[in-house]
């Protein structure tokens, strides 16, 4: 087949466990977590790559990757269904040197040289598939091409309390960066690294080579290619990213995440017609609120059912809340049912749960006073039952039908 | 849920414009939106492509530019297909096609369509019934039957004085039609034929082209009064839940049934999905001080007011402080703040500017025209 050339391919290093997330990640890759009420993680940077213009999109998957699978399909969605480009979901698979399982997230694009060298790019997009985040990335594929950059690494600027937790940058006055820390102690700077990497791809392809060659066991970006790069003493610059952007690896930040939704000051707006968020759709009729509902400040999609009382809450697709049954502060996620007289609150319920009767899932941080050591969000995974009257503590995490 | 190659489907979209002559000035029946997401044409297309039909042509006459736009290449209904799938028919989309007058001379433009279909069976509808039906066991029954047409039909209350377009079928102990009624002068408890047609297409064929020689055009009119001619009518009773649109009342009540979780759950059966186009809005987000009972709600809506049993369709924004009741309010109506509206019908993108008062009555809602600005 013969491909046209692509200015920009990106990559979507989308096979990671999540394994802070494991209660809602041990049958589905990360990516493919349920968000927003109708949306899956993935869905924020495949609508960034649609609506930056980027039309050809590699999916490198590896662990679970049935339901990410079939989530992306043939890219329907996202308007990346090609006759030339589109979304290509990546497995690790055999060739004549032997099959290999992806080492690490360089060892993941070395592996897929060839997906990339059929389009032909100036320049490699590399993306990851747990970030909340609108982006224009053709505006950073600009400014790497104005810095005459070899890499652009997106950065936000941190207070410098989360600094220490993350890939620090430091840069001159230019923006050039000329060292960078993982997660350092003392943070000489507060522009973390977002995860978001434009490579001019004769540069990216040299050193996933020299890389693969050097068998440093690692294989990974932040920890080999970018080192080897500034060690080298090529163009590394900095680009600034303002908005919104949130890490959701792990369940507290994904509840948060989906709290900002319901935040009055709207940090992200999901309504804005220039910059949609793209997702696969369930054919579920319009939501239904019943006669005896009450809901207050919610998001609430597409196929519920609410008879009971909704407030702080974001409720997906097909989930059914019964007469009589109270939801705070909490997340449920498509297709769960909360039966009558259940109080799910400061939650995460993951997908075809049902909560039974009178059951308690989670409590108010407030019944806790100034002790807050023993408070934390409650969670349940997919698929599971808690049975009529149980209780689900705070800070639990329920993996296993009770 | 197989694909049967045996059948095609055909969908009049573009009969009854003049039963909801506000809502088709700019549209045709097909393209009607219908409650909160969808458009009538939504209701024929998920039950075929439901009953394994993939085979569908869509026959429309005029203003079929938001039909166009609606169905597009048929994806959402799986039926971007290389075998068979959606065929758009406008007039003049094929040699000699004008625009018709009846069924039988709007089938006559296009027999070439039918003709190369590889099916043996046609099911005919229209747009104006909202419904949930397979069509699988009414062919069935067809063949098995022996008939030449198989009519669906109902058992309801036919009042004559608000059904304009009635069949009214009398039905024999055999399961066949022994009485044809068009509009009959009475009122009571009748079968009424919901215009869904299964033939096969050699029967098809022959009416077609006997009533082109004797320029004869309706279906009904020259085919099923035409007792003379002693076709094997086989009536099937169709009995779930469905509502006949043939009114801007009865427009309205059909889109306020679906409050109704049994009528609801009949229309949007869960093995049997209503398919549509996907618009991609966000989920339905309340405001602080909503307050939301008894009402259909579609995504991309914000609701900061008070709203009791409305159908609320894709992107509506309604106000802090105002109150809306028993109304529909189609896609992207803005209400703003402190407005009280009740028994109000919004075409699409309607806005409403703070502080109105919009009231008209559950036998007779006010309409409000596509783009209006109040």
């Amino acid at each position: 087949m013969n491909n046209t050339k692509k200015e920009v391919v990106a990559m979507l290093l989308a096979g990671g466990q999540g394994s802070r997330l494991y209660a809602l990640t041990h049958d589905m890759a990360k990516p493919a977590v349920p968000f927003g009420g109708k949306y899956r993680l993935i869905d924020f940077p495949l609508s960034n790559c649609t609506n930056s213009g980027i039309d050809t999109v590699g999916v490198l998957t590896q662990y679970q990757p049935l339901v990410l699978n079939e989530y992306i399909g043939g890219g329907e969605p996202w308007d990346l269904d090609r006759m030339n480009g589109g979304v290509h979901v990546l497995p690790p698979y055999e060739s004549n040197s032997g099959a290999s399982w992806y080492e690490g997230t360089a060892n993941a694009i070395y592996q897929n040289i060839s997906f990339i060298e059929r389009y032909d790019p100036e320049y490699v997009v590399v993306l990851g598939g747990d970030h909340i985040y609108k982006m224009d990335y053709s505006k950073m594929v600009d400014y790497h091409k104005e810095q005459k950059a070899d890499l652009t690494i997106a950065v936000l600027d941190v207070p410098r309390s989360e600094a220490s937790r993350m890939g620090i940058m430091i840069c001159d006055d230019e923006m050039r960066v000329t060292e960078f820390e993982e997660k350092p102690a003392q943070p000489r700077s507060t522009l973390a690294s977002m995860g978001i990497y434009v490579f001019t791809w004769a540069k990216l392809k040299k050193y996933l080579i020299e890389n693969e060659n050097a068998n440093t066991g690692s294989k990974d970006f932040g920890k080999d290619i970018i080192p080897a790069m500034l060690a080298n003493g090529e163009r590394l610059y900095a680009y600034t990213f303002e908005g919104y952007w949130k890490d959701v690896g792990t369940l507290d930040s994904l509840w948060d995440a989906n709290m900002d939704l319901l935040a009055p000051s709207e940090p992200l707006n999901l309504y804005d017609k220039s910059w949609r968020i793209y997702s696969r759709h369930s054919n579920f009729p319009p939501q239904y609120i019943g006669s005896d509902a009450e809901v207050e400040n919610a998001m609430i999609t597409e196929g519920s059912v609410v008879h009971g009382k909704v407030d702080f809450s974001v409720i997906f697709g097909g989930v059914t809340i019964e007469p009589g049954a109270t939801v705070r502060y909490s997340i449920i996620m498509p297709g769960t049912v909360i039966k009558s007289g259940a109080v799910v609150e400061y939650a995460i319920v993951g997908e075809d749960c049902v909560v039974g009767e009178n059951a308690h899932i989670g409590r108010s941080p407030e019944e806790f006073g100034a002790d807050r050591k023993e408070w934390g969000i409650a969670v349940t995974g997919h698929k599971i039952t808690i049975s009529a009257g149980k209780e689900v503590a705070p800070k639990e995490i329920v993996s296993e039908s009770i | 849920m197989g694909t049967n190659q045996n059948v095609l489907g055909l969908i009049f979209a573009s009969m009854h414009d003049d039963a909801i002559f506000d809502l088709t000035k700019l549209r045709t029946m097909g393209s009607v939106p219908f409650g909160g997401r969808y458009r009538l044409i939504d209701f024929p297309l998920s039950n075929f492509v439901n009953s394994g039909i993939s085979q569908v042509g869509v026959i429309t006459k005029r203003n079929y530019g938001s039909l166009l736009d609606h169905v597009g290449s048929g994806r959402e209904w799986d039926l971007a297909r290389k075998k068979g799938g959606l065929h758009l028919l406008p007039p003049f989309s094929h040699t000699s096609s004008a625009i018709y007058s009846g069924k039988l001379d709007a089938l006559g433009n296009i027999w070439s369509f039918v003709e190369h279909s590889t099916a043996e069976y046609v099911v005919l509808t229209d747009c104006n019934v909202v419904t949930n039906i397979d069509y699988r066991p009414v062919v069935a029954a067809h063949i098995e039957a022996g008939a030449d047409i198989t009519a669906i039909y109902t058992k309801g209350y036919y009042d004559q004085s608000s059904d304009a377009s009635a069949t009214i079928f009398g039905i024999g102990g055999d399961g066949f039609v022994n009485d044809v009624m068009i509009n009959p002068p009475m009122s009571g408890s009748c079968n009424m034929g919901l215009d869904m047609y299964v033939m096969s297409k050699d029967f098809l064929r022959r009416i077609v082209k006997e009533s082109i020689a004797r320029n004869r055009y309706s279906l009904r009119k020259d085919i099923l009064l035409d007792r003379s001619a002693s076709y094997k009518i086989l009536a099937y009773e169709h009995s779930s839940y469905f509502s006949k649109i043939d009114s801007l009342v009865s427009y309205y009540n059909a889109n306020l049934d679906l409050l109704d979780t049994e009528k609801r759950d009949a229309l949007f059966a869960k093995n049997a999905p209503i398919f549509t186009k996907t618009k991609d809005n966000a989920p339905v987000r309340f405001g602080l001080e909503a307050h939301i009972k008894n009402s259909l709600i579609a995504d991309g809506c914000v609701i900061e007011g008070k709203v009791e049993n409305c159908i609320l369709f894709r992107g509506v924004k309604i106000g802090k402080g105002s109150m809306v009741r028993d109304s529909i309010i189609t896609q992207d109506g803005v209400i703003g703040e402190h407005c009280s509206i009740r028994n109000v019908i919004t075409d699409k993108r309607v806005t409403i500017a703070g502080e109105r008062q919009l009231t008209g009555s559950a036998g007779y809602p006010l309409f409000i025209g596509k783009g209006a600005e109040i």
